[in-house]
């Protein structure tokens, strides 16, 4: 992640039109502001994931699971004002800012416990762990009959804002893209403090920087909490985009659409995974189009498509777009070297 | 506790336990060999249920029919080691993630349109149907029968790696990949035919759950992770770990759906006892898997080397 002053011209410029699309689209027809909001919240949880596997080299499949804890809490809130009861003595907050609060403290609270458990392996193993622990949340709130189990819960109002009704959908998507300004000044800092600089060059030389001393468990631990939180506050956000939570969203195919969206942007960059984010759900909106104007019918099947797609991504890209992007400038994009595995 | 309702249960734990044995084996063997991490075993799994129901549709025979969607899956599996995989050894894990990962989408979308979005059945032949009375209690045929041709897929396995110049060649890969090229096997060859065999097993295990429960799309992810739970549980690149583990996850599981609620019933009252039971039955694999890792990171019986 470069810094704003070291970024490349056309990576300024991808960034720019990224960003100027997203502010401006309360001005579009109301399709194209949804897909918007759906572009911003993506690219936060995107980023977010970024956060563990390119910045900290920890390849999570499982983020699809804080994305639902944070969606559930905005369901679980609904259920409970509309019944106007209680949960365990509490009245859950129907306000955007303790939901979120609540969001970030139950996702990393839950990363803390599995990442202690899974961080204990490496490579592959951790893949697999972290996809078996999503699983689980999965398998737990589809068999949640409380709160609507397999079907999920239908959202009629979306949750109350601080300052702003957040009803009107270009209320609602402009605070979006605000959550999604301030991760992104936030995650500046983090990779540029001593924290970010340790997990980075632990993720690169992992023998060296435990030489030196650091704890690297404790360091990806940490890291790994964040990009939890994170991606609840993203959770949060797409429940209320969509007035729809359910345990789809806890569904391994949800944790590898957001590695898609990671190592299509160019990982352990932050911004490209945005960007990366953006280019997914365009694609996801139009693929199926494009495919029915080629063959009447074909796009319902349009997977049969993003298959192969993806399969000759993993075989063709080395560093993904925005690195691509600063080409001929060293520096401008982190890249990162693979790993020897010899 | 009824100890006929715990012997079926048990009985229901080990036929699971042998499925997952035939998914961890193929599975275990790649990463062992390879280091390869390969989500599409699970589409495996999910292509021989259907091939095999649909080839016992058409020609009304059971045996011909599953052993050629075996052929037939593994021969997909030689096509995907030969196209994707072979691409990707050397990658970092994230490409082979994403590889197989876009193979998912590609075969759970091909079943779709060939076969249609609905669920089909594959009927067992009429010597496997009925029940049969153990201490009292019946059992279905089919169960007892998916649970003796895993075990013999087991042994069978086990003669192929223990007994055999093939089962030689992989510990040897699997031990010291470089060395047994320098030494003049072609090791490319020698990982497709394992890739093979994996999917074949997969298949096998495929069709037997199609005997017992409806073949579906998404069938094939849903096993795939438990499979995952196993291999970690068992130690990555075992054998014996793949067969520990899979019945320990097995009986797990079907013990945990079938007692917690009535365990959990001494202490709380009888609908939360139900309502929770449920709920947290499906976690038990996840607990057993957890605190594998926490006391024991490399598995119960990890590969030597």
């Amino acid at each position: 992640m470069p810094r704003l002053r070291e970024l490349a011209p056309l990576q300024t410029l991808a960034l720019a039109l990224f960003f100027g699309f997203l502010v401006a689209a309360p001005l579009a027809e109301e399709w194209l502001l949804k897909l918007a909001t759906r572009m911003a919240i993506f690219a936060m949880a995107a980023a977010a994931l970024d956060l563990a596997l390119g910045v900290g080299g920890m390849v999570s499949f499982g983020h699809a699971a804080f994305l639902g804890l944070g969606a559930y809490v905005v369901g679980i809130a609904f259920v409970h004002g509309f019944e106007g009861s209680t949960l365990a003595g509490f009245e859950p907050p129907a306000d955007i800012w303790r939901q979120m609060l609540i969001a970030m403290l139950a996702a990393s609270a839950f990363a803390l416990v599995t990442g202690w458990v899974s961080l204990r392996t490496r490579g592959v193993a951790f893949i697999m762990i972290t996809l078996a622990f999503a699983q689980m949340l999965y398998w737990f709130f589809v068999s949640l009959r409380r709160y609507q189990g397999e079907d999920g819960i239908a959202l009629w109002n979306r949750s109350q804002g601080l300052f702003v009704d957040l009803e009107p959908q270009p209320n609602f998507h402009l605070f979006a893209v605000l959550c999604l300004l301030l991760f992104t000044l936030l995650a500046l800092r983090l990779y540029h403090s001593r924290f970010g600089r340790v997990l980075r060059a632990a993720r690169d030389n992992e023998r060296r920087v435990s030489a030196l001393g650091f704890p690297i468990v404790r360091f990806r631990l940490v890291a790994y909490g964040i990009s939890a939180a994170a991606t609840a506050v993203a959770g949060v956000l797409l429940a209320n985009a969509t007035w729809f939570v359910g345990p789809s969203y806890l569904s391994w195919p949800v944790s590898g659409q957001l590695i898609v969206m990671v190592v299509l942007g160019g990982m352990g960059t932050i911004f490209g995974p945005m960007l990366g984010a953006a280019l997914f759900v365009l694609l996801e909106q139009f693929l199926p189009d494009l495919l029915d104007l080629l063959e009447p019918g074909a796009g319902e099947h349009w997977k049969l498509v993003l298959g192969p797609l993806l399969v000759l991504l993993a075989l063709r890209l080395r560093r993904g777009l925005f690195p691509a992007l600063a080409r001929g400038r060293p520096g401008a994009g982190a890249v990162l070297p693979e790993v020897d595995r010899g | 506790m009824d100890p006929l309702l715990l012997l079926q249960q048990t009985l229901n734990g080990l036929q699971l336990g042998v499925m997952l044995f035939l998914m961890a084996a193929g599975l275990t063997l790649i990463f062992g060999i390879m280091d390869f991490i390969n989500l599409a075993h699970g589409a495996f799994y999910m292509l021989g249920a259907y091939l095999a129901a649909w080839l016992a549709g058409l020609f009304d025979a059971f045996v011909p029919s599953v052993a050629v969607a075996l052929l037939l899956t593994a021969i997909v599996g030689f096509l995907v080691e030969l196209v994707v995989a072979r691409e990707l050894y050397r990658r970092d894990h994230l490409y082979q993630v994403l590889a197989t990962f876009g193979l998912v989408l590609f075969f759970d979308e091909l079943v779709k349109l060939l076969f249609g979005p609905q669920p089909i059945f594959l009927e067992p032949p009429p010597w496997l149907e009925g029940q049969v009375e153990l201490f009292g209690a019946p059992y279905p045929v089919v169960r007892l029968a998916i649970i003796a041709t895993g075990l013999a897929s087991a042994v069978f396995l086990w003669w192929l790696i223990a007994r055999t110049r093939l089962g030689m060649l992989i510990r040897a890969g699997a031990d010291n990949r470089e060395m047994v090229q320098a030494l003049g096997v072609d090791i490319a060859t020698l990982f497709a035919l394992v890739f093979a065999l994996g999917a074949a097993f997969a298949a096998l295990a495929g069709a037997m759950a199609g005997t017992i429960v409806a073949v579906r799309i998404g069938m094939g992810e849903e096993i795939l992770i438990l499979t995952f739970v196993v291999v970690v549980v068992g130690g990555i690149g075992s054998i014996r770990g793949a067969f520990v583990g899979a019945l320990l996850v097995g009986l797990v599981d079907t013990w945990g759906r079938a007692l917690l609620p009535g365990l959990l019933g001494l202490v709380f009252e009888r609908s939360v006892a139900d309502a929770a039971g449920a709920a947290l039955a499906p976690m038990a694999i996840y607990v057993l898997m957890a605190l594998v890792l926490a006391f024991r990171p490399q598995g119960l019986l990890p590969a030597r080397g």
